[in-house]
């Protein structure tokens, strides 16, 4: 049985070593004839379209089909249209990286797009960097998608949203400078790196800033009672209450601090950004909340203005922010296909490297030297369930 | 002072919801000797069922809540019928893994039909908030509803259990079920009768904490319904009493925990719990140490 079983898995494994030998040289020949000769630029686009995080993959999608679609019609970019391979990574990581050497290999994609998720873009990201074809991510906001655990640069690696860490500094500060308090309660999903990534930020900032922790208490995903550590923070008498968290647990936190008498204002990221999150705390409980954002549709910046209406025309509904992103990832990709100059892989992600002031509805961005964005992030305040948009900060 | 009132609050009313599904699971267990696995499985369809009625048709809290315990008494029957009564002279193992695949089989139904993500039930029970100690301790009148709701059941199925005839057969049936059949009680209809009723009490227990916390979802159940289980155990599975009890004891225990800087340890201690009374009074806190008959 496991002589068997070895004997299989070995004849899997040079199976799989001969099929990237083989498609590794295609891709190279391949590259260099279809920037001649072809009239389209092939996109892969590698998302969740179904399975647990089925609806970030989707909305991203719908945001960069609207682009896709605009920019087809305008004339495409260097003269040619976009042809786009939409693939279904199936919310899971391995199958995020077969999707990605798929497109890869077998479609011969120039850039690839997506996943959602850190963890699917980290699995997604050697298939892209061993054929050398550009990959960006618009949500995966891990700070170790674009740098590997030494520090590295990940060669193809691209990222146009803010990582977990900005979105703590920033609350930090909002909280210090603009609410001007001195005593937070830290009550953070102990399940979720993201959620321990944006509280570690916080707490640095605001204790270095001369705040001090009052309470510091977890949760853990999937919890419904929230009451005794909510009774805990009270008697600590906090003037701010910061929870890294996602909306499902965080609407009902809020509820339940209302419900306990708990007054002091509430801050987030952008796990908060979903309309579940008012259904579950309810409009009188959702006052005094403030959340980092990549986006808010509330915004009156022009380009905003119009791109929320293109996609209410399109699909009928009010964009989130990541359609937004999803939007904006496609006009970055076709902003240094321009700089870029010819349609080739090597020449694209030195275009991309070189990004400078790019101007999306998630705001302005530039490309640091670690392939990360140096982008504005809006800080979005609700008052009895209404959304406005207290702050943009410009990177500094 | 104020502190330890309020969350003493807390766990009564947490802990009311733990006795009521214990209620069900030491019901089933008590007559058939059968954990029943599912029977998490069926507070999510009693918290679905009330969704559906107050949102969909509009109903009002007492309507809902009454036609959600019939549908999902009718749910236990049929889950008895199919599931359970084929295998009722197989090992007690093979009935154990049945439960179980029977719960997963309703969880992934559900998510199939009506999708993963969290629903809000709608607010069809008017909640004022009582500031007592100069509103240092808030209770929600919401707790007080959920405390007399679990008594008035608990104190009507004791009753059925000790003084009506269906009790009367529902303990002969479950002292010897063979003597029993032979005195001329319906055995296959009194274990419908006691599925029905633990199932009702599920579909009570998921509207009510659809309620009091607002949300709802497929997978709702099965944290639930292992937790009910460690109360069932812990007060002494198969007494009714008992499982109220330990649905209270439990309920206080995980958030004086949480009050103490605990809260992510929480379930460890529940579970913890039931190690340590396995070990040493696996006939529950409140049960008598009865030579096991089986």
């Amino acid at each position: 049985m496991k002589k068997k079983f070895m004997a299989m898995l070995s004849l899997v494994l040079v199976l799989s070593l001969l099929a990237g030998c083989t498609s590794g040289g295609g891709t190279g020949t391949d590259t260099s004839t279809g920037s001649e000769g072809g009239d389209t630029i092939k996109i892969g686009v590698n998302y969740e379209l179904s399975g647990a995080v089925a609806t970030y993959g989707t909305n991203l999608n719908d945001g960069a089909q609207l682009a896709f679609e605009e920019i087809n019609a305008a004339g495409g970019v260097l003269g040619k249209q976009f042809e786009v391979i939409v693939a279904d990574n199936k919310s899971e990581d391995t199958e995020a990286a077969n999707v990605s050497t798929k497109l890869a290999t077998r479609d011969k994609v120039l850039a690839l797009l997506g996943p959602a998720t850190s963890g699917n873009t980290k699995a997604a990201s050697p298939a892209a960097n061993q054929n050398k074809i550009p990959l960006i991510t618009a949500s995966a906001t891990a700070d170790d998608v674009t740098v590997d655990a030494n520090g590295n640069v990940r060669e193809y690696i691209f990222k146009t949203c803010f990582n977990d860490s900005m979105q703590g500094v920033v609350m930090a500060e909002f909280a210090l400078g603009d609410l001007a308090t001195k005593n937070v309660a830290i009550l953070g999903d102990t399940t979720s790196d993201y959620a321990v990534g944006l509280g570690k930020a916080f707490k640095d900032t605001f204790t270095t800033g001369g705040g001090t922790v009052v309470s510091e208490e977890a949760y853990a995903a999937g919890d419904t009672d929230f009451k005794a550590v909510l009774t805990n923070i009270k008697a600590k008498n906090p003037d701010v209450i910061y929870v890294p968290g996602y909306y499902e647990e965080v609407g009902l936190i809020v509820r339940q601090a209302r419900e306990l008498g708990i007054n002091a204002p509430i801050l987030g990221g952008d796990g908060y950004e979903s309309p579940k999150l008012l259904e579950i705390a309810g409009k009188e409980a959702l006052s005094d909340v403030y959340y980092s954002n990549h986006y808010s549709p509330v915004d009156t910046a022009e380009n905003v203005v119009t791109f929320n209406k293109a996609f209410e025309a399109k699909y009928g509904k009010e964009p989130d922010s990541f359609n937004a992103l999803g939007y904006d990832m496609v006009y970055f990709l076709k902003d240094a296909f321009e700089r870029a100059g010819e349609a080739d892989s090597e020449k694209l992600k030195a275009a991309l490297e070189a990004t400078e002031g790019f101007e999306g509805v998630t705001g302005v961005l530039s490309i640091d030297e670690k392939h990360n964005p140096v982008k504005s992030i809006t800080i979005i305040g609700v008052n009895d369930g209404v959304k406005t948009v207290v702050k943009k900060l410009d990177p500094k | 002072m104020e502190q330890i009132i309020q969350q003493l609050i807390n766990g009564v009313s947490l802990g009311s919801i733990y006795a009521l599904i214990a209620l069900g699971y030491t019901m089933v267990y008590g007559i058939l000797s059968l954990i029943n696995f599912a029977h998490g499985e069926i507070y999510m369809i009693g918290a679905f069922v009330g969704y559906a009625l107050t949102t969909f048709l509009g109903l009002g809290f007492i309507p809902s809540l009454l036609i959600s315990m019939l549908v999902c008494s009718i749910l236990g029957m049929i889950i008895e019928k199919i599931a359970y009564k084929p295998m009722r002279n197989s090992t007690r193992i093979a009935i154990l893994i049945t439960a179980i695949s029977v719960s997963l089989f309703l969880q992934y139904t559900m998510v199939y039909f009506v999708g993963p993500e969290t629903r809000t039930f709608p607010q069809v029970l008017e909640s004022q908030r009582l500031n007592l100690f100069n509103g240092n301790v808030i209770l929600d009148t919401k707790n007080i509803y959920i405390f007399l709701i679990t008594v008035i059941l608990m104190i009507t199925l004791q009753f059925v259990v000790k003084k009506t005839k269906v009790g009367k057969a529902m303990r002969a049936v479950s002292l010897d079920k063979d003597a029993a059949e032979l005195m001329g009680i319906n055995v296959n209809k009194i274990i419908s009768y006691t599925f029905a009723m633990g199932s009702a009490l599920a579909g009570a227990a998921g509207v009510l904490v659809g309620i009091y916390y607002n949300t709802i979802n497929p997978l709702m159940g099965a944290g639930p319904g292992l937790k009910a289980f460690v109360a069932a155990v812990l007060g002494g599975i198969g007494l009714i009493p008992g499982a109220v009890f330990g649905g209270f004891f439990l309920g206080i225990t995980e958030t004086l925990v949480s009050a103490f800087g605990g809260s992510v340890y929480k379930d460890a201690v529940a579970f913890a719990i039931l190690i340590v009374i396995l070990l040493v009074k696996p006939t529950g806190l409140l049960g008598k140490n009865l030579k096991e008959k089986v």
